[in-house]
């Protein structure tokens, strides 16, 4: 094994161990919406470490750029579906968690933003 | 000094041992979800497993071309996702 085969070795195993934490909060979270969260922060960050461990693993410039390709379609696509699921199982009427906090409405023109 | 060969042994199998595991227990709740949202969710999440299963399915064999498939993978994802919000907005009208 090269050199590069264990840096990206490592960086793929630390790209796994994110993608389980991601797993394990959607399994344990209380609420549908931080379920929401978890999976979309942690997932992203997992699948990014380890396409590009992958890339570092293969170091040719197609991986590379089939890794950067990987990266950026999470980074633009995740929040967007996130924010869709949310809005609409929070229009559904989905319960929350019993300690959470919500902020009064505020009136539109008034002083404190 | 342990010979490359034990090592990538371990690796890979460690990498698929944790991707499985995640799976099993997102698995646990697509089944037990108490809502639809709950269950979008987890398979949207298992499109993510599964490009990263192929990620280092390419890592394994060396063939860099499957890794256009993870791509793929995440598309669908995406779509799907996308197409199940619609449903559950739609259902609640």
């Amino acid at each position: 094994m090269a050199l590069n085969e264990y840096i990206g070795a490592a960086v793929a195993l630390s790209g796994a161990v994110f993608m389980l934490l991601a797993a394990v909060g959607v399994l344990r979270m209380p609420d549908t919406l931080m379920r929401m969260q978890v999976s979309t922060k942690v997932s992203t960050l997992g699948i990014a470490l380890i396409s590009g461990g992958a890339a570092i693993w293969l170091g040719s410039l197609m991986a590379a750029v089939a890794a950067l390709l990987i990266i950026v379609l999470f980074m633009f696509t995740a929040p967007v579906a996130a924010h869709l699921i949310s809005r609409a199982a929070y229009r559904h009427g989905e319960g929350l968690y019993h300690r959470t906090k919500l902020p009064e409405k505020k009136e539109l023109g008034s002083e404190d933003h | 000094m342990i010979d490359p060969v034990t090592i990538r042994l371990y690796f890979f199998s460690g990498v698929l041992l944790l991707l499985g595991l995640g799976m099993l227990l997102l698995g646990v709740r697509l089944v037990r979800g108490p809502s639809l949202a709950d269950r979008v969710v987890a398979l949207d999440l298992l499109g993510v497993f599964a490009a990263g299963g192929i990620c280092i399915y390419a890592m394994e064999t060396g063939r860099t071309g499957i890794m256009a498939v993870a791509i793929l993978i995440a598309l669908m994802a995406f779509l799907s996702t996308v197409a199940f919000a619609h449903y559950i907005q739609r259902g609640a009208k």
